[in-house]
Protein backbone atom coordinates (compact mmCIF):
# COMPACT_ATOMS: atom_id res chain seq x y z
CA UNK A 1 0.00 0.00 0.00
CA UNK A 2 1.56 3.38 -1.22
CA UNK A 3 0.81 5.35 1.84
CA UNK A 4 2.33 2.47 4.05
CA UNK A 5 5.40 2.58 2.26
CA UNK A 6 5.32 6.61 2.33
CA UNK A 7 4.93 6.96 6.19
CA UNK A 8 7.82 4.20 6.83
CA UNK A 9 10.33 6.02 4.70
CA UNK A 10 9.63 9.28 6.45
CA UNK A 11 9.99 7.36 9.41
CA UNK A 12 13.71 5.71 8.20
CA UNK A 13 14.39 8.93 7.59
CA UNK A 14 13.60 10.59 11.05
CA UNK A 15 15.37 7.60 12.67
CA UNK A 16 18.70 8.39 10.38
CA UNK A 17 18.65 12.27 10.99
CA UNK A 18 18.18 11.88 14.96
CA UNK A 19 20.93 8.84 14.39
CA UNK A 20 23.09 11.51 12.38
CA UNK A 21 22.61 14.65 14.82
CA UNK A 22 23.70 12.25 17.62
CA UNK A 23 27.44 10.99 16.49
CA UNK A 24 27.61 15.09 15.38
CA UNK A 25 26.72 15.77 19.22
CA UNK A 26 29.58 13.09 19.99
CA UNK A 27 32.06 15.60 18.21
CA UNK A 28 31.16 18.72 19.06
CA UNK A 29 29.85 18.89 22.20
CA UNK A 30 32.08 20.39 24.75
CA UNK A 31 31.76 18.39 27.99
CA UNK A 32 31.66 14.34 28.73
CA UNK A 33 28.00 14.82 30.23
CA UNK A 34 26.42 16.32 26.79
CA UNK A 35 28.61 13.91 24.69
CA UNK A 36 26.57 10.71 26.69
CA UNK A 37 23.41 12.56 25.79
CA UNK A 38 24.13 12.83 22.43
CA UNK A 39 24.96 9.31 22.36
CA UNK A 40 21.65 7.98 23.91
CA UNK A 41 20.11 10.51 21.42
CA UNK A 42 21.11 7.85 18.79
CA UNK A 43 20.15 4.72 20.88
CA UNK A 44 16.74 5.40 22.26
CA UNK A 45 14.92 7.62 19.86
CA UNK A 46 16.80 6.97 16.59
CA UNK A 47 16.85 3.14 17.18
CA UNK A 48 12.88 3.75 18.06
CA UNK A 49 12.18 5.57 14.71
CA UNK A 50 13.60 3.03 12.54
CA UNK A 51 12.29 0.02 14.05
CA UNK A 52 8.79 1.36 13.68
CA UNK A 53 9.67 1.97 10.34
CA UNK A 54 10.46 -1.11 9.36
CA UNK A 55 7.30 -2.78 11.30
CA UNK A 56 5.53 -0.65 8.42
CA UNK A 57 7.27 -2.65 6.52
CA UNK A 58 6.75 -5.86 7.34
CA UNK A 59 3.07 -8.00 7.51
CA UNK A 60 1.68 -9.13 10.78
CA UNK A 61 3.86 -11.99 11.11
CA UNK A 62 6.65 -13.49 12.81
CA UNK A 63 8.97 -10.50 11.74
CA UNK A 64 6.58 -8.17 13.25
CA UNK A 65 6.87 -10.44 16.26
CA UNK A 66 10.65 -10.31 16.28
CA UNK A 67 11.10 -6.30 16.24
CA UNK A 68 8.65 -5.88 18.48
CA UNK A 69 11.14 -7.80 20.94
CA UNK A 70 14.11 -6.08 19.58
CA UNK A 71 12.89 -2.54 20.23
CA UNK A 72 11.85 -3.62 23.78
CA UNK A 73 15.06 -5.24 24.61
CA UNK A 74 16.53 -1.96 23.03
CA UNK A 75 14.48 0.63 25.15
CA UNK A 76 15.34 -1.71 28.53
CA UNK A 77 19.14 -1.64 27.82
CA UNK A 78 20.31 1.29 26.16
CA UNK A 79 19.35 3.96 28.88
CA UNK A 80 20.52 1.66 31.16
CA UNK A 81 23.69 1.46 29.81
CA UNK A 82 23.70 5.79 29.54
CA UNK A 83 22.66 5.77 32.83
CA UNK A 84 25.54 3.71 34.01
CA UNK A 85 28.23 5.19 31.90
CA UNK A 86 27.58 8.61 33.00
CA UNK A 87 26.69 7.24 37.19
CA UNK A 88 30.44 5.37 36.94
CA UNK A 89 31.98 8.88 35.58
CA UNK A 90 30.62 10.86 38.72
CA UNK A 91 31.37 8.23 40.78
CA UNK A 92 34.97 8.90 39.16
CA UNK A 93 35.14 11.84 40.16
CA UNK A 94 34.45 13.45 36.83
CA UNK A 95 32.85 17.31 36.94
CA UNK A 96 30.64 18.78 34.49
CA UNK A 97 31.50 21.91 32.60
CA UNK A 98 30.28 24.66 35.33
CA UNK A 99 31.92 22.79 38.20
CA UNK A 100 35.04 22.67 36.09
CA UNK A 101 34.87 26.37 35.47
CA UNK A 102 33.92 27.23 39.19
CA UNK A 103 36.69 24.83 40.37
CA UNK A 104 39.64 26.83 38.00
CA UNK A 105 38.59 30.26 39.67
CA UNK A 106 39.09 29.19 42.75
CA UNK A 107 42.78 28.10 41.61
CA UNK A 108 43.38 31.03 40.55
CA UNK A 109 42.08 32.62 43.48
CA UNK B 1 34.16 0.91 -13.94
CA UNK B 2 33.21 -2.78 -13.40
CA UNK B 3 36.54 -3.51 -13.37
CA UNK B 4 37.09 -1.82 -9.65
CA UNK B 5 33.22 -3.53 -8.87
CA UNK B 6 34.82 -6.64 -9.69
CA UNK B 7 37.55 -6.23 -7.58
CA UNK B 8 36.91 -3.09 -4.66
CA UNK B 9 36.40 -6.31 -2.11
CA UNK B 10 39.46 -7.79 -2.45
CA UNK B 11 41.26 -4.66 -2.78
CA UNK B 12 40.15 -4.01 0.66
CA UNK B 13 40.53 -6.88 2.44
CA UNK B 14 44.48 -6.63 1.21
CA UNK B 15 44.80 -3.41 2.47
CA UNK B 16 43.10 -4.40 6.29
CA UNK B 17 45.33 -7.69 6.05
CA UNK B 18 48.22 -5.03 5.61
CA UNK B 19 47.52 -3.11 8.59
CA UNK B 20 46.60 -5.52 10.68
CA UNK B 21 50.02 -6.55 9.73
CA UNK B 22 51.57 -3.55 10.95
CA UNK B 23 50.12 -3.50 13.89
CA UNK B 24 51.48 -6.70 14.68
CA UNK B 25 55.14 -6.39 13.77
CA UNK B 26 54.96 -2.55 14.69
CA UNK B 27 53.43 -1.93 17.87
CA UNK B 28 55.41 -1.80 20.99
CA UNK B 29 52.57 -2.64 23.62
CA UNK B 30 51.66 -6.36 23.24
CA UNK B 31 47.79 -5.90 23.66
CA UNK B 32 47.69 -3.92 20.71
CA UNK B 33 49.66 -6.78 19.20
CA UNK B 34 46.84 -9.31 19.89
CA UNK B 35 44.41 -6.47 18.65
CA UNK B 36 46.01 -6.50 15.51
CA UNK B 37 46.11 -10.01 14.82
CA UNK B 38 42.14 -10.12 15.09
CA UNK B 39 42.08 -7.09 12.99
CA UNK B 40 44.49 -9.51 10.58
CA UNK B 41 41.98 -13.02 11.16
CA UNK B 42 39.19 -10.70 10.80
CA UNK B 43 40.73 -9.15 7.05
CA UNK B 44 41.04 -13.58 5.86
CA UNK B 45 37.42 -14.02 6.68
CA UNK B 46 36.23 -11.37 4.69
CA UNK B 47 38.10 -12.80 1.89
CA UNK B 48 36.50 -16.18 2.02
CA UNK B 49 32.93 -14.68 2.36
CA UNK B 50 33.48 -12.68 -0.74
CA UNK B 51 34.98 -15.64 -2.47
CA UNK B 52 31.33 -17.41 -1.80
CA UNK B 53 28.98 -14.90 -2.58
CA UNK B 54 26.87 -15.24 -5.39
CA UNK B 55 25.47 -12.28 -7.23
CA UNK B 56 21.31 -12.67 -7.51
CA UNK B 57 21.64 -15.49 -4.99
CA UNK B 58 20.19 -15.56 -0.88
CA UNK B 59 21.15 -16.47 2.25
CA UNK B 60 21.68 -20.28 2.20
CA UNK B 61 18.64 -21.35 4.17
CA UNK B 62 16.09 -23.26 2.37
CA UNK B 63 13.11 -21.09 1.52
CA UNK B 64 10.06 -21.46 -0.97
CA UNK B 65 10.42 -20.38 -4.37
CA UNK B 66 14.32 -19.79 -4.68
CA UNK B 67 16.82 -21.81 -6.49
CA UNK B 68 20.16 -19.53 -6.61
CA UNK B 69 21.84 -19.93 -3.23
CA UNK B 70 24.99 -18.34 -2.05
CA UNK B 71 27.65 -21.28 -0.87
CA UNK B 72 27.33 -22.98 1.73
CA UNK B 73 30.94 -24.11 2.05
CA UNK B 74 33.14 -20.68 2.79
CA UNK B 75 30.72 -20.33 6.11
CA UNK B 76 31.56 -23.32 7.00
CA UNK B 77 34.96 -22.70 7.15
CA UNK B 78 35.00 -19.67 8.44
CA UNK B 79 32.51 -20.14 11.31
CA UNK B 80 35.21 -22.74 12.70
CA UNK B 81 37.79 -20.31 12.01
CA UNK B 82 36.28 -17.35 13.93
CA UNK B 83 36.05 -19.98 16.86
CA UNK B 84 39.32 -21.03 16.98
CA UNK B 85 40.36 -16.59 16.41
CA UNK B 86 38.93 -16.03 19.78
CA UNK B 87 40.54 -19.47 21.44
CA UNK B 88 43.85 -18.08 20.65
CA UNK B 89 43.24 -14.90 21.43
CA UNK B 90 42.19 -16.24 24.84
CA UNK B 91 45.27 -17.92 25.35
CA UNK B 92 47.13 -14.97 23.88
CA UNK B 93 46.11 -12.97 26.08
CA UNK B 94 46.67 -15.15 29.46
CA UNK B 95 50.21 -15.42 28.44
CA UNK B 96 50.30 -11.42 28.25
CA UNK B 97 48.70 -11.28 32.05
CA UNK B 98 51.90 -13.93 32.72
CA UNK B 99 54.21 -12.16 31.54
CA UNK B 100 53.08 -8.72 33.33
CA UNK B 101 53.57 -10.11 36.36
CA UNK B 102 56.64 -11.48 35.67
CA UNK B 103 58.77 -8.88 33.97
CA UNK B 104 56.19 -5.58 35.61
CA UNK B 105 55.69 -4.42 31.73
CA UNK B 106 54.08 -5.42 28.62
CA UNK B 107 56.01 -3.02 26.41
CA UNK B 108 58.64 -4.77 24.11
CA UNK B 109 61.32 -2.66 24.46
CA UNK B 110 61.43 -2.53 27.79
CA UNK B 111 61.45 -6.30 28.21
CA UNK B 112 63.49 -7.52 25.45
CA UNK B 113 66.27 -7.99 26.93
CA UNK B 114 65.68 -9.48 30.03
CA UNK B 115 65.23 -12.56 29.19
CA UNK B 116 66.21 -14.66 32.53
CA UNK B 117 64.99 -12.02 35.02
CA UNK B 118 62.63 -14.09 36.53
CA UNK C 1 21.70 -1.13 -4.80
CA UNK C 2 23.36 -3.82 -2.60
CA UNK C 3 26.86 -3.06 -3.93
CA UNK C 4 26.72 0.50 -3.01
CA UNK C 5 26.00 -0.34 0.73
CA UNK C 6 29.09 -3.39 0.47
CA UNK C 7 31.47 0.23 -1.15
CA UNK C 8 30.10 2.22 1.93
CA UNK C 9 30.35 -0.50 5.06
CA UNK C 10 34.18 -1.19 3.72
CA UNK C 11 35.39 1.55 3.39
CA UNK C 12 34.38 2.56 6.95
CA UNK C 13 36.02 -0.41 7.80
CA UNK C 14 39.22 0.47 6.45
CA UNK C 15 39.13 3.69 8.03
CA UNK C 16 38.24 2.30 11.36
CA UNK C 17 41.77 -0.17 10.97
CA UNK C 18 43.53 2.55 9.78
CA UNK C 19 42.84 4.48 13.28
CA UNK C 20 43.63 1.94 15.74
CA UNK C 21 47.55 2.07 14.17
CA UNK C 22 47.70 5.56 15.48
CA UNK C 23 45.82 5.73 18.77
CA UNK C 24 47.93 5.38 21.86
CA UNK C 25 45.28 4.76 24.06
CA UNK C 26 44.50 1.06 24.30
CA UNK C 27 40.95 1.36 25.74
CA UNK C 28 40.13 2.87 22.77
CA UNK C 29 42.07 0.70 20.40
CA UNK C 30 40.19 -1.87 22.24
CA UNK C 31 36.51 -0.23 21.48
CA UNK C 32 37.50 0.33 17.74
CA UNK C 33 37.61 -3.39 17.57
CA UNK C 34 34.60 -4.19 18.91
CA UNK C 35 33.38 -1.25 16.24
CA UNK C 36 35.37 -3.44 13.44
CA UNK C 37 33.91 -6.47 14.11
CA UNK C 38 30.35 -5.11 14.36
CA UNK C 39 31.12 -3.40 11.09
CA UNK C 40 32.24 -6.81 9.11
CA UNK C 41 29.48 -8.64 11.32
CA UNK C 42 27.13 -6.28 8.78
CA UNK C 43 29.37 -6.73 5.46
CA UNK C 44 29.19 -10.27 6.26
CA UNK C 45 25.32 -9.88 6.25
CA UNK C 46 25.39 -8.48 3.22
CA UNK C 47 27.42 -10.74 1.33
CA UNK C 48 24.41 -13.06 2.48
CA UNK C 49 26.69 -14.91 5.25
CA UNK C 50 23.76 -14.66 8.52
CA UNK C 51 25.52 -17.38 10.30
CA UNK C 52 28.74 -16.25 10.06
CA UNK C 53 27.68 -12.09 10.98
CA UNK C 54 25.88 -13.87 14.36
CA UNK C 55 29.05 -15.74 15.28
CA UNK C 56 31.44 -12.68 14.25
CA UNK C 57 28.94 -10.35 16.45
CA UNK C 58 28.42 -12.69 19.21
CA UNK C 59 31.80 -14.14 19.33
CA UNK C 60 33.91 -11.62 17.93
CA UNK C 61 32.44 -7.79 19.58
CA UNK C 62 30.79 -9.78 22.45
CA UNK C 63 34.01 -12.59 24.17
CA UNK C 64 36.68 -11.13 22.40
CA UNK C 65 36.45 -7.27 23.38
CA UNK C 66 35.29 -8.57 26.88
CA UNK C 67 38.28 -10.74 27.38
CA UNK C 68 40.51 -7.89 26.28
CA UNK C 69 39.39 -5.33 28.57
CA UNK C 70 39.72 -7.36 31.36
CA UNK C 71 43.19 -7.70 30.49
CA UNK C 72 43.50 -3.86 30.19
CA UNK C 73 42.32 -3.95 33.15
CA UNK C 74 45.31 -5.87 34.61
CA UNK C 75 48.05 -4.46 32.40
CA UNK C 76 47.29 -0.25 32.36
CA UNK C 77 45.67 1.43 29.31
CA UNK C 78 48.38 3.72 27.59
CA UNK C 79 50.79 2.31 25.42
CA UNK C 80 54.20 3.70 25.62
CA UNK C 81 56.18 5.78 22.78
CA UNK C 82 58.29 3.78 20.43
CA UNK C 83 61.55 3.73 20.18
CA UNK C 84 62.78 1.66 16.90
CA UNK C 85 61.59 3.14 13.54
CA UNK C 86 58.60 2.44 11.83
CA UNK C 87 60.28 2.96 8.13
CA UNK C 88 61.27 -1.27 7.59
CA UNK C 89 57.96 -1.94 9.45
CA UNK C 90 56.51 0.03 6.49
CA UNK C 91 58.36 -1.25 3.69
CA UNK C 92 57.92 -4.68 4.35
CA UNK C 93 53.64 -3.73 4.08
CA UNK C 94 53.94 -1.80 1.48
CA UNK C 95 56.10 -4.97 -0.70
CA UNK C 96 53.75 -7.78 0.64
CA UNK C 97 50.28 -5.54 -0.08
CA UNK C 98 51.63 -4.84 -3.52
CA UNK C 99 52.91 -8.37 -4.43
CA UNK C 100 49.44 -9.45 -2.55
CA UNK C 101 47.06 -7.13 -4.71
CA UNK C 102 49.13 -8.19 -7.92
CA UNK C 103 48.01 -11.64 -7.02
CA UNK C 104 44.34 -10.80 -6.63
CA UNK C 105 44.40 -9.65 -10.15
CA UNK C 106 44.24 -12.97 -10.74
CA UNK C 107 41.52 -13.98 -8.88
CA UNK C 108 37.91 -14.29 -10.39
CA UNK C 109 35.97 -11.75 -10.22
CA UNK C 110 33.35 -10.89 -7.48
CA UNK C 111 30.16 -12.74 -7.52
CA UNK C 112 30.23 -13.98 -10.88
CA UNK C 113 27.80 -17.76 -10.37
CA UNK C 114 30.43 -19.43 -12.46
CA UNK C 115 33.54 -18.61 -10.39
CA UNK C 116 35.53 -21.78 -9.87
CA UNK C 117 34.83 -22.32 -5.98
CA UNK C 118 30.81 -22.89 -6.50
CA UNK C 119 31.63 -26.13 -8.60
CA UNK C 120 32.14 -29.36 -7.83
CA UNK C 121 31.25 -30.06 -3.81
CA UNK C 122 29.36 -26.93 -3.39
CA UNK C 123 26.44 -27.72 -5.49
CA UNK C 124 26.05 -31.23 -4.45
CA UNK C 125 25.64 -29.91 -1.02
CA UNK C 126 23.12 -27.63 -2.23
CA UNK C 127 20.95 -30.03 -4.26
CA UNK C 128 21.69 -33.31 -2.02
CA UNK C 129 21.27 -31.64 1.44
CA UNK C 130 17.51 -31.46 1.45
CA UNK C 131 16.74 -35.19 0.87
CA UNK C 132 19.46 -36.58 2.73
CA UNK C 133 19.49 -34.32 5.70
CA UNK C 134 16.15 -32.60 5.56
CA UNK C 135 16.79 -29.03 7.26
CA UNK C 136 16.40 -25.88 6.15
CA UNK C 137 19.63 -24.42 7.45
CA UNK C 138 22.04 -25.57 5.06
CA UNK C 139 25.27 -24.23 6.82
CA UNK C 140 23.83 -26.11 10.12
CA UNK C 141 23.76 -29.27 7.65
CA UNK C 142 27.37 -28.94 6.05
CA UNK C 143 29.11 -28.06 9.64
CA UNK C 144 27.40 -30.87 11.76
CA UNK C 145 26.96 -33.61 9.59
CA UNK C 146 28.93 -33.60 6.11
CA UNK C 147 31.97 -32.02 7.69
CA UNK C 148 31.60 -33.24 11.65
CA UNK C 149 34.69 -34.23 12.02
CA UNK C 150 35.73 -30.02 11.81
CA UNK C 151 33.31 -29.16 13.89
CA UNK C 152 34.18 -32.06 16.36
CA UNK C 153 37.74 -30.61 16.17
CA UNK C 154 36.71 -27.15 16.59
CA UNK C 155 35.08 -28.01 20.03
CA UNK C 156 38.20 -29.67 21.45
CA UNK C 157 40.33 -26.31 20.28
CA UNK C 158 37.86 -24.36 22.29
CA UNK C 159 37.95 -26.66 25.41
CA UNK C 160 41.88 -26.92 25.19
CA UNK C 161 42.17 -23.50 24.94
CA UNK C 162 40.25 -23.13 28.04
CA UNK C 163 42.51 -25.61 29.49
CA UNK C 164 45.11 -23.36 28.64
CA UNK C 165 44.01 -20.35 30.22
CA UNK C 166 43.08 -22.11 33.31
CA UNK C 167 46.65 -23.71 33.64
CA UNK C 168 48.08 -20.13 32.80
CA UNK C 169 46.35 -18.53 35.43
CA UNK C 170 44.33 -20.71 37.60
CA UNK C 171 40.76 -21.02 38.56
CA UNK C 172 39.66 -19.17 40.89
CA UNK C 173 38.85 -20.33 44.61
CA UNK C 174 35.64 -20.45 46.29
CA UNK C 175 37.35 -20.52 49.66
CA UNK C 176 38.46 -16.78 49.76
CA UNK C 177 36.17 -15.28 52.21
CA UNK C 178 38.18 -12.43 53.45
CA UNK C 179 37.66 -10.77 49.79
CA UNK C 180 35.77 -7.68 49.92
CA UNK C 181 32.72 -7.73 48.21
CA UNK C 182 33.14 -6.91 45.08
CA UNK C 183 30.54 -5.55 41.61
CA UNK C 184 29.12 -2.46 41.44
CA UNK C 185 27.27 -1.74 44.59
CA UNK C 186 25.78 1.67 44.51
CA UNK C 187 24.13 0.69 40.67
CA UNK C 188 20.90 0.22 41.53
CA UNK C 189 19.79 0.02 38.63
CA UNK C 190 21.95 -1.70 36.79
CA UNK C 191 21.11 -4.37 39.86
CA UNK C 192 17.32 -4.16 39.06
CA UNK C 193 17.67 -4.30 34.81
CA UNK C 194 20.57 -6.96 34.98
CA UNK C 195 17.77 -8.76 37.19
CA UNK C 196 15.23 -8.46 34.32
CA UNK C 197 17.53 -9.18 31.45
CA UNK C 198 19.55 -12.22 32.55
CA UNK C 199 16.84 -14.60 32.74
CA UNK C 200 15.96 -13.23 29.13
CA UNK C 201 19.50 -13.69 27.81
CA UNK C 202 19.68 -17.41 29.08
CA UNK C 203 16.30 -17.93 27.48
CA UNK C 204 17.24 -16.76 23.85
CA UNK C 205 20.65 -18.48 23.87
CA UNK C 206 18.03 -21.67 24.36
CA UNK C 207 16.19 -20.78 21.18
CA UNK C 208 19.44 -20.00 19.62
CA UNK C 209 20.82 -23.56 20.34
CA UNK C 210 17.64 -25.38 19.35
CA UNK C 211 16.40 -23.17 16.28
CA UNK C 212 20.19 -23.62 14.82
CA UNK C 213 18.27 -26.12 12.13
CA UNK C 214 15.71 -23.83 10.80
CA UNK C 215 17.61 -20.70 10.92
CA UNK C 216 20.98 -19.05 11.54
CA UNK C 217 22.16 -20.17 14.26
CA UNK C 218 23.74 -23.34 16.58
CA UNK C 219 25.77 -24.41 19.25
CA UNK C 220 28.38 -21.70 19.46
CA UNK C 221 26.20 -18.87 19.16
CA UNK C 222 24.03 -19.96 21.81
CA UNK C 223 26.85 -21.20 24.11
CA UNK C 224 28.44 -17.37 23.61
CA UNK C 225 25.51 -15.73 24.55
CA UNK C 226 24.17 -17.65 27.85
CA UNK C 227 28.36 -17.27 28.66
CA UNK C 228 27.51 -13.48 28.20
CA UNK C 229 24.62 -14.04 30.48
CA UNK C 230 26.48 -14.95 33.26
CA UNK C 231 29.62 -12.72 32.56
CA UNK C 232 27.05 -9.40 33.01
CA UNK C 233 25.51 -11.28 36.79
CA UNK C 234 29.16 -11.44 37.89
CA UNK C 235 30.09 -8.01 36.55
CA UNK C 236 26.76 -6.53 38.14
CA UNK C 237 27.02 -9.03 41.35
CA UNK C 238 30.77 -9.88 42.19
CA UNK C 239 32.28 -12.73 41.39
CA UNK C 240 32.03 -14.72 44.59
CA UNK C 241 28.25 -14.61 44.06
CA UNK C 242 28.28 -15.45 40.64
CA UNK C 243 30.96 -18.66 41.79
CA UNK C 244 28.06 -19.62 43.96
CA UNK C 245 26.06 -19.84 41.68
CA UNK C 246 28.41 -22.09 38.83
CA UNK C 247 31.45 -23.02 40.46
CA UNK C 248 34.57 -23.59 38.60
CA UNK C 249 34.91 -27.21 38.99
CA UNK C 250 31.02 -27.42 37.92
CA UNK C 251 32.29 -25.50 34.64
CA UNK C 252 35.20 -28.06 33.83
CA UNK C 253 33.17 -30.83 34.42
CA UNK C 254 30.20 -29.15 31.40
CA UNK C 255 33.27 -28.58 29.27
CA UNK C 256 34.73 -31.91 29.40
CA UNK C 257 31.17 -33.62 29.15
CA UNK C 258 29.91 -31.98 26.21
CA UNK C 259 33.19 -33.12 24.12
CA UNK C 260 32.31 -36.38 25.19
CA UNK C 261 28.76 -36.01 24.41
CA UNK C 262 30.04 -35.38 20.94
CA UNK C 263 32.64 -38.00 20.32
CA UNK C 264 30.44 -40.63 21.86
CA UNK C 265 27.74 -39.91 19.54
CA UNK C 266 30.11 -41.21 17.05
CA UNK C 267 31.19 -43.84 19.06
CA UNK C 268 27.82 -44.52 19.28
CA UNK C 269 27.23 -44.51 15.51
CA UNK C 270 30.18 -46.72 15.18
CA UNK C 271 28.68 -49.52 17.79
CA UNK C 272 25.34 -49.69 15.39
CA UNK C 273 27.39 -50.61 12.57
CA UNK C 274 28.01 -47.38 10.84
CA UNK C 275 31.08 -45.31 10.67
CA UNK C 276 32.74 -42.74 13.02
CA UNK C 277 29.62 -39.94 13.13
CA UNK C 278 27.75 -41.68 10.57
CA UNK C 279 24.37 -40.27 11.65
CA UNK C 280 21.84 -42.14 9.43
CA UNK C 281 22.93 -45.50 11.76
CA UNK C 282 21.14 -43.65 14.92
CA UNK C 283 17.57 -44.60 13.92
CA UNK C 284 15.53 -46.58 12.22
CA UNK C 285 15.15 -43.92 9.01
CA UNK C 286 18.51 -42.33 8.41
CA UNK C 287 16.60 -38.59 7.89
CA UNK C 288 15.66 -39.03 11.67
CA UNK C 289 19.05 -40.26 12.28
CA UNK C 290 20.58 -37.13 11.03
CA UNK C 291 18.22 -34.76 13.10
CA UNK C 292 18.90 -36.54 16.17
CA UNK C 293 22.00 -36.55 15.73
CA UNK C 294 22.88 -32.86 14.98
CA UNK C 295 20.95 -31.97 17.73
CA UNK C 296 22.64 -33.91 19.82
CA UNK C 297 26.09 -32.53 18.55
CA UNK C 298 25.08 -29.06 18.49
CA UNK C 299 24.64 -29.37 22.20
CA UNK C 300 27.59 -31.11 23.24
CA UNK C 301 28.84 -28.30 21.30
CA UNK C 302 26.82 -25.54 23.28
CA UNK C 303 27.64 -26.42 26.33
CA UNK C 304 31.48 -27.16 25.92
CA UNK C 305 31.53 -23.62 24.61
CA UNK C 306 29.34 -21.99 27.43
CA UNK C 307 31.79 -23.59 29.89
CA UNK C 308 34.75 -22.74 28.18
CA UNK C 309 33.88 -18.45 27.93
CA UNK C 310 32.72 -18.37 31.12
CA UNK C 311 36.13 -20.77 32.73
CA UNK C 312 38.11 -18.11 31.13
CA UNK C 313 36.38 -15.31 32.49
CA UNK C 314 36.75 -16.35 35.39
CA UNK C 315 39.95 -16.95 35.38
CA UNK C 316 40.28 -13.55 34.19
CA UNK C 317 38.41 -12.19 37.18
CA UNK C 318 39.77 -13.75 39.96
CA UNK C 319 43.39 -12.42 38.52
CA UNK C 320 42.04 -9.15 38.75
CA UNK C 321 40.22 -9.37 41.70
CA UNK C 322 43.59 -10.81 43.21
CA UNK C 323 45.35 -7.67 41.74
CA UNK C 324 42.84 -5.49 43.43
CA UNK C 325 43.33 -6.73 47.10
CA UNK C 326 47.12 -6.50 46.64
Amino acid sequence: MFILDIVSSVLLIAGVFFGLSGAIGLFKLPDFFTRVHAASVTDSIAAILIIVGLLLQTSFDLNTAKLLFILTFLMITSPTSSHALAKSARHGGLLTLPEEKEKQQEQTH
Amino acid sequence: MNFILDYYNYWIVVFLMMTGFYIVISANNLVKKIVGLNVFQTSVFMLYISMGKVSGGTAPILVEGVTLYSNPLPHVLILTAIVVGVATTAVGLSLIVRIKRAYGTVEENEFKNQDDAI
Amino acid sequence: MGEFIDLVLLAMLALTALRIIFLKDLFAVVMLFGIYSFLSALIFVNLDAVDVAFTEASVGAGISTVLMLGTLALTGRKEKENTHSSILPLLVVCITGAALIYGTLDMPPFGHPDNPVHEHVAPRYIEESPKEIGLPNMVTSVLASYRGFDTLGETVVVFAAAIGVLALLGTGRKEDDEAPESGLKSHHVLHVVAKIIIPLTILFALYVQFHGDFGPGGGFQAGVIAAAAFILYTLVFGLSKSMDVIGPKFLQFMASFGVLLYASVGLYSMYKGGQFLDYSKLAVDPVAGQHYGIIIIELGVGITVFAAMLSIFYAFSSQAERSNIQ
